[in-house]
């Protein structure tokens, strides 16, 4: 067995936020990346690796390196735009990528170089695409993402920013389309995120272990009965993987949709301007996760419901930050959103 | 299996001792049991922290762990100062030269699947490579993206990590700690005593074939939960780990059911060592455990079983009884412990020999600078036909060379040293925290790593070794009480030391002291304001001939000669901090940083 079965994502117990976190920047990658910070041994890595076996295949261009999306006229590559004017592209279904981001990566293997192979061999000067071509339209997931090296760092904000490669080395002149969702995970006792990274997460969770017995029994039940029969643990969770599966599919159809009432941006705004966080990004990200929040849950408006439960992710790492401030930000919003919305 | 009950079933003669009480064994006899679980289930238990010196106990631990693995278990030493490309591989020099196209070469995880890797002096192991072993740990494979290639390799093993610490904060990255089931300290074993009660091969091979079938009752579960719950411990592996280590207890018994003694023998080896508090008397009682919302999981839930809580109770003092008692103590807020990075000796300046690799450039690998080969590579393959290649050889002209650049992190250690002794806390302690706090925030601007010293009584105290956390830190410093005699001498000995430590990583130190100046007791703990001063001001001179840049802030209401001679003799820059101005504290010391 070499590839090892994922731990199903529903047989997840607890975490509700950070579950909630996924699913969202599933339904709509534009809200722009997850970041996990939490104690160890809370199934920060888990949650995000079940992932990959969650998601619903998408259709991708017949052909195409970089896996363009056939019904985005937009964002095609120049090869798909050429291509389509010959005719009508050609499909076929792929699965998402989540792709990882060990630490220790050079450079070469994350933007992408020249291949040595063909240019030795044959004397081609041919693109080896890299791990950032590989996560288009998909996840890439950086564990410990606070000991990711800094140049490193810089690279992926850049194309995270941007939704492109560019690489000028050896010759190479190539850009190609690099959207992708951010995802990272990490120990605050290890170090903390420079300040420019994790303003780029559109979501923040704090991950913690769950501290009443009843859940805990829970989860060690269900990960030894993985660890002794991993096979059929899965195939005991196809019917809740599938049903979830299907609610992420509902959910990105009726994502468009979903009513943003007036009320809703007021309301956001006002809870924005209570925090003083920095910029519009905050807003934006809190209508966004919001609205797929309700497409989740199939209602078809962003209420306070859903901005009460999405506020603490959305807004815990754009605080200003005191650095030595002990209270935890997720205090400071949930201060704010009983201030607002009530108790 | 059919002999299940036959000669080497019935586990060996040590086995017996799990029905015994904890104090009834010997250290060797305990240390033999965990070579013996783990050797049961290497993988799944992840492996052991195997604190000892080098020496006659620790190889005679090693030879019989060996032993009781299969015979053709790899067994790999990590060198502590392993390069990304060795431990997970990448490409193989000479055999890419001589094919002219990348070949890879397996790294030291890959080789050691199926096996045990030994890394070397655990307790100053990086944060990465710590990092690279835990993803393994976890994942069971070993992935890399590195120099052109796209590795992934099984790499199932056990890690036995040689922790030669000796202070209690000297441990491996806890990342790594919290992925092995058990910790094991050697130091007092003598080496006569390291003999005897060992297992035969046979037994353990018969339990880790009995192992898939061994189950776990649901009290066993719930009671193993319920321990790690009351001894404090947060993280979840922690119950699994321990669960793991009871089937293998149980496996090794010849048994096929998980019972009473293989769990408390669990608590007592995986759950004890991580405990955080002793268990209160008695909690309010949880709710009875309910089964969660399944869809698909068939109801496990059993209302005649018996009552886990009085298992629980069982394990509890099982595991209570071997709670080190040192652990305890040391868990004061933010007191954990943190693992520092390598020494490097005369790493300090910036150099194109080592540091953090930023790319490569042209030039020839001379003066010790490094082949970049992929680089060269890349380089050179765009010509080969220019250059008229035939056959495969690479046809490499000497413009197409590349060397590795390094940049070296010039990060700053700044080392606080806080005086609380009566005399200062009476007017200033308050008021020097305040400015403590104030520096560092800007140490976390900066990204600074900082640590803190407290003096006060007889001695010095290293409360934080440096850390990038400012929170601890903070935490640290609000919990410093005050009061007793002034060390000076003392505490600028342990400066000294420290900042000599901070440089061995390729740090630079930067010393802010914060005294009234007033020695009065000495080295050796005694009273006496003559000699405490003339201790001090010799401690002065040494930092001063060391060259550690430092600031001395002068905390007495009406500074006087005692802070400005000593500051003088230190080499530092001197502040009289009259009134509590700690902006002014906080620009004087960015400028000595700067």
């Amino acid at each position: 067995m070499s590839q090892r079965m994922p731990f199903p994502f529903s047989a997840i117990v607890g975490q509700d936020e950070m579950k909630l976190a996924i699913l969202a920047a599933a339904v709509d990658p534009g809200i722009g990346g997850v970041l996990a910070f939490g104690d160890r041994g809370t199934g920060k890595s888990t949650t995000i690796r079940a992932l990959a076996a969650l998601l619903p295949d998408i259709p991708v261009v017949e052909g195409c390196p970089w896996r363009c999306d056939p019904g985005d006229a937009q964002a095609l590559c120049e090869e798909c735009r050429a291509r389509q004017t010959r005719g009508p592209l050609r499909s076929r279904m792929a699965p998402v990528p989540v792709v990882d981001l060990p630490l220790g990566a050079t450079e070469d293997r994350v933007v992408g170089a020249l291949d040595i192979q063909r240019a030795l061999a044959e004397g081609v000067k041919a693109f080896e695409p890299g791990l950032l071509a590989r996560a288009h339209r998909g996840f890439l997931y950086i564990d410990e993402a606070n000991l990711l090296e800094d140049h490193l760092v810089d690279l992926l904000l850049d194309v995270a920013a941007s939704g492109e490669n560019v690489v000028e080395r050896e010759g190479l002149s190539i850009r190609h389309p690099a959207r992708f969702v951010l995802v990272g995970s990490g120990n605050p006792e290890e170090g903390e995120l420079r300040p420019q990274m994790l303003d780029r997460f559109g979501l923040s969770v704090e991950v913690t272990t769950p501290g009443d017995l009843p859940s805990r029994i829970e989860v060690i039940r269900r990960r030894d009965a993985y660890d002794r029969d991993p096979a059929g643990f899965v195939a005991r969770w196809s019917g809740a993987e599938a049903e979830l599966r299907g609610r992420i599919l509902a959910a990105r159809a009726g994502l468009h949709a979903v009513a943003v009432p007036e009320a809703a941006y007021e309301r956001a705004a006002r809870l924005c301007l209570a925090l003083g966080t920095d910029g519009l990004r905050g807003e934006l990200t809190l209508i966004r996760t919001g609205r797929a929040l309700a497409a989740l849950e199939g209602r078809g408006e962003v209420g306070d419901a859903e901005l009460r439960r999405v506020a603490p992710p959305a807004l815990r790492h754009r605080l200003r930050r005191n650095p030595l401030d002990e209270a935890v930000a997720g205090t400071r919003v949930e201060r704010a959103i009983a201030e607002l919305f009530g108790p | 299996m059919s002999r299940a009950g036959g000669p080497g079933g019935e586990g060996w003669p040590g086995a017996t001792a799990d029905t015994l009480p904890a104090e009834a064994c010997s250290p060797w006899a305990e240390a033999v049991r965990v070579a013996a679980l783990l050797a049961v289930d290497p993988t799944g238990l992840g492996g052991v922290s195997l604190r000892a010196m080098p020496g006659p106990v620790r190889e005679a631990w090693l030879d019989l762990l060996r032993g009781l693995l299969p015979g053709d278990a790899p067994w790999r030493r990590l060198p502590l100062s392993v390069g990304d490309g060795r431990l997970l591989g990448g490409l193989d020099l000479a055999a890419t030269l001589r094919a002219g196209r990348p070949v890879a070469e397996r790294g030291l995880l890959a080789e050691a699947d199926g096996g045990v890797l030994l890394p070397a002096m655990a307790e100053r192991l990086p944060a990465t490579t710590a990092a690279h072993l835990a993803a393994v740990l976890d994942s069971g494979e070993a992935v890399a993206e590195r120099d052109g290639l796209a590795l992934r390799a099984p790499a199932r093993l056990a890690l036995v990590a040689l922790d030669e610490g000796l202070a209690p904060e000297e441990t491996p990255p806890a990342a790594l700690l919290e992925r092995l089931a058990f910790r094991l300290d050697l130091h007092g074993i003598a080496p006569r005593e390291a003999v005897g009660a060992a297992p035969e091969a046979a037994a353990v091979a018969a339990a880790r074939a009995r192992l898939p079938r061994v189950s776990v009752p649901e009290d066993v579960m719930q009671a193993l939960c319920g321990t790690a719950l009351a001894l404090g411990i947060g993280s979840l592996r922690a119950p699994v780990l321990a669960l793991r280590a009871a089937r293998a207890a149980a496996a090794l018994a010849g048994r096929e059911a998980v019972a009473e003694a293989d769990a408390a023998l669990a608590a007592r080896l995986v759950l004890a060592p991580r405990a955080t508090r002793l268990p209160v008397e008695e909690e309010p009682a949880p709710d009875e455990p309910r089964a969660e919302e399944q869809t698909a999981e068939p109801p496990q839930q059993e209302q005649d079983l018996p009552d886990p809580r009085a298992l629980q109770e069982i394990l509890l003092a099982a595991a209570a009884a071997a709670v080190p008692p040192h652990l305890l103590d040391g868990l004061r807020p933010g007191a954990a412990a943190r693992s520092p990075a390598p020494g490097k000796a005369g790493a300090q300046k910036a150099s194109p020999l080592r540091g953090r690799p930023i790319g490569a450039r042209a030039g020839e690998p001379r003066g010790g600078a490094r082949l970049a080969l992929v680089e060269t590579l890349r380089a050179a393959a765009p010509w080969q036909r220019l250059r008229g290649r035939s056959g495969p050889r690479v046809e490499l002209r000497k413009d197409d060379l590349r060397i590795r650049r390094f940049r070296q992190r010039s990060e700053t250690a700044t080392i606080f040293a806080v005086d609380a002794s009566g005399s200062a806390a009476l007017h200033r302690l308050a008021e020097a925290k305040g400015a403590v706090e104030l520096l560092l925030a800007d140490c976390y601007v900066r990204r600074d790593k900082v640590a803190l010293l407290a003096f006060r009584g007889t001695g010095a105290e290293l409360l934080l070794p440096p850390t990038g956390s400012l929170a601890r830190a903070r935490r640290c410093l609000a919990a410093l009480p005050g009061g007793g005699g002034t060390p000076v001498a003392a505490a600028l000995d342990a400066a000294l030391l420290l900042a000599d430590s901070v440089r061995r990583k390729g740090q630079s130190p930067l010393l802010v002291v914060l005294t009234d100046g007033r020695a009065n007791v000495a080295r050796d703990g005694s009273g006496g304001r003559a000699r405490a001063e003339a201790e001090a001001l010799a401690a002065a001179r040494a930092l001063r001939a060391a060259g550690v840049a430092s600031v001395l802030v002068d905390v007495s209401p009406r500074p006087a000669e005692n802070g400005r001679r000593l500051a003088a003799e230190m080499g530092a820059r001197y502040l009289a901090l009259p009134y509590a101005d700690a902006v002014a504290l906080s620009r004087a010391v960015k400028a000595e940083a700067a």
